[in-house]
């Protein structure tokens, strides 16, 4: 069980929040050119070690926050507001 | 050696000690015609298409661990053809014929039981999609069937049909000709049908880089050191965005953690595989008597092999909500698997923007079914450096261009497929 300490209430389980994926993707510009919005939407690192990644306390605050979590081992490194 | 009831009988009268080896261990060469990265079935297969449909025999394929310790050695077993989108219907459709003649073209008993798939409906929403979906599995000439409440109930008497069911059941969807195969007999069969047409097979032999020279592939470096090739295939599905990275790629996939669990052995109670998409769970029963059963994703990145307890508290809660009889079995094992989760839930089968480099992937939750059409399709793109037509839409590109198969209709949220 993972236990991952949300900024705003503390260590709580997992079963209390949703997952939301890689946090390093940054939205282009408007005009940005096509393959890079391709690449927004669709490429990832998925990096073997830590990985900085978006949950939501979806049962809890409902706020959303960045966590970095070692994806070989699951430990959770820390968790930022964002 | 040609395993027959003649052989059987022979090495019977020695005791069962003299069998030989079913294939060999031989030290790498310094160069091949093709390597493939990934002793699992996918890989396997890929080289004995390689040497069988193509003449390509030297050729090595390269495990880091030993042959079926990943994803082959951990799914499931269900076989299976039944899709809605045509370029998935008619891959998956080669992969569940080539099952069924598997055994005998491999000369190794797969197991291959074709004991049906039978996908629950629930809800009248449920029902029209499996309509939908039957009906154009009909139209690509796969057989699909909708039975009644009423013939389930007479079939699968374990299973709770009743009216006040906590997810009353309405029908199904059934594919006759899915059920499941020993899945590893399916790597150990590939490996010695492999090796007989003189394919290589090095266990113990990680690749640590690709060397590519003026964008063409130069060969592998691993653990056992480098060896050439201009042609490397990678069959590696968990770990493709690994392998990429070290060819320079990025792709659209993300790596999940998948579990599956099975129960003590009891003898036979059910022999059809049964699905439920309301509730995410399938489960059948294995010969050596385990019911075999699994959900969803943990829903979060992972390379480690192993999940968490609240998807093995879903996974047994929905079995106990269709088969309450099963509440007095103890699960025995759990265990996880690495998925390759693409963001449109469809594999990649496919040349990579490096000269030589091709690869088999992205298979979801899905990989297994496929193996034999994988092996297939990505052995006659390497072998004609061009797809296979019944490959041809699994393209890296596809993304970019917008033809993406989202068989699910998720969109781009590699964990929603």
């Amino acid at each position: 069980m993972l236990l991952i300490p949300c900024p705003w209430c503390g260590p709580r389980s997992q079963i209390e929040f949703t997952y939301g994926g890689d946090a390093t993707v940054r939205r282009p510009a408007l005009d940005a050119p096509e393959d890079e919005w391709a690449r927004y939407v669709y490429v990832r690192d998925n990096p073997m070690g830590p990985h900085d990644e978006w949950w939501t306390h979806s049962s809890g605050c409902r706020q959303w926050f960045v966590v970095r979590r070692d994806t070989r081992t699951h430990e959770i490194l820390g968790a930022n507001r964002p | 050696m040609k395993y027959s009831i003649f052989s059987l009988a022979r090495n019977a009268r020695s005791y069962h000690e003299r069998w030989p080896l079913a294939w060999r261990s031989p030290a790498p060469k310094p160069r091949y015609d093709a390597i493939i990265v990934g002793g699992g079935g996918h890989g396997l297969a890929t080289a004995y298409y390689l040497a069988k449909e193509h003449g390509i025999a030297n050729v090595a394929v390269l495990e880091k661990g030993w042959l079926g310790g990943g994803n082959t050695g951990r799914n499931t077993t269900i076989v299976r053809s039944n899709y809605h989108l045509d370029p998935n219907a008619h891959f998956y459709e080669l992969s569940l014929k080539l099952w069924e003649k598997l055994s005998q073209d491999l000369n190794f008993n797969v197991m291959y039981s074709a004991r049906g798939v039978l996908n629950l409906v629930h809800s009248p929403a449920d029902l029209d999609a499996a309509m939908r979906r039957g009906n154009a599995m009909r139209l690509n000439g796969i057989d699909a069937k909708f039975v009644t409440r009423d013939e389930i109930a007479r079939s699968i008497p374990n299973l709770d049909c009743s009216a006040d069911a906590r997810f009353p059941i309405m029908g199904g969807l059934l594919q006759p000709r899915g059920g499941t195969v020993r899945h590893d007999a399916v790597a150990w069969g590939y490996a010695r049908a492999a090796d007989a047409r003189g394919v290589d097979i090095i266990q113990q032999c990680a690749v640590t880089g690709i060397r590519i020279d003026n964008g063409a592939i130069a060969g592998v470096e691993t653990t056992q050191g480098f060896i050439a090739t201009n042609k490397l295939g990678l069959a590696v599905a968990g770990h493709s965005s690994h392998l990429a990275a070290m060819a320079g790629l990025k792709l659209p996939i993300e790596s999940h953690v998948l579990q599956a669990m099975v129960s003590e052995p009891v003898k036979p109670v059910l022999d059809t595989v049964v699905t439920s998409g309301a509730v995410h769970f399938y489960i059948s029963q294995s010969d050596k008597g385990e019911l075999v059963m699994g959900g969803d994703l943990d829903f979060y990145n992972s390379y480690a092999q192993r999940g968490n307890l609240p998807i093995i508290e879903h996974v047994v809660s929905a079995c106990l909500a269709l088969f309450p009889s099963f509440g007095r079995l103890k699960l025995m094992r759990t265990w996880g698997g690495i998925m390759d989760m693409t963001m449109d839930g469809s594999p990649i089968i496919a040349r990579l923007p490096v000269k030589g480099l091709y690869m088999t992937g992205g298979w979801c939750y899905g990989g297994f079914k496929a193996t034999p059409a994988s092996g297939f399709c990505l052995a006659h793109t390497i072998a004609r450096d061009e797809p296979h037509p019944l490959n041809a839409a699994f393209t890296l590109e596809r993304f970019a261009s917008g033809r993406t198969i989202d068989e699910k209709g998720a969109g781009p949220y590699a964990w929603a497929h």
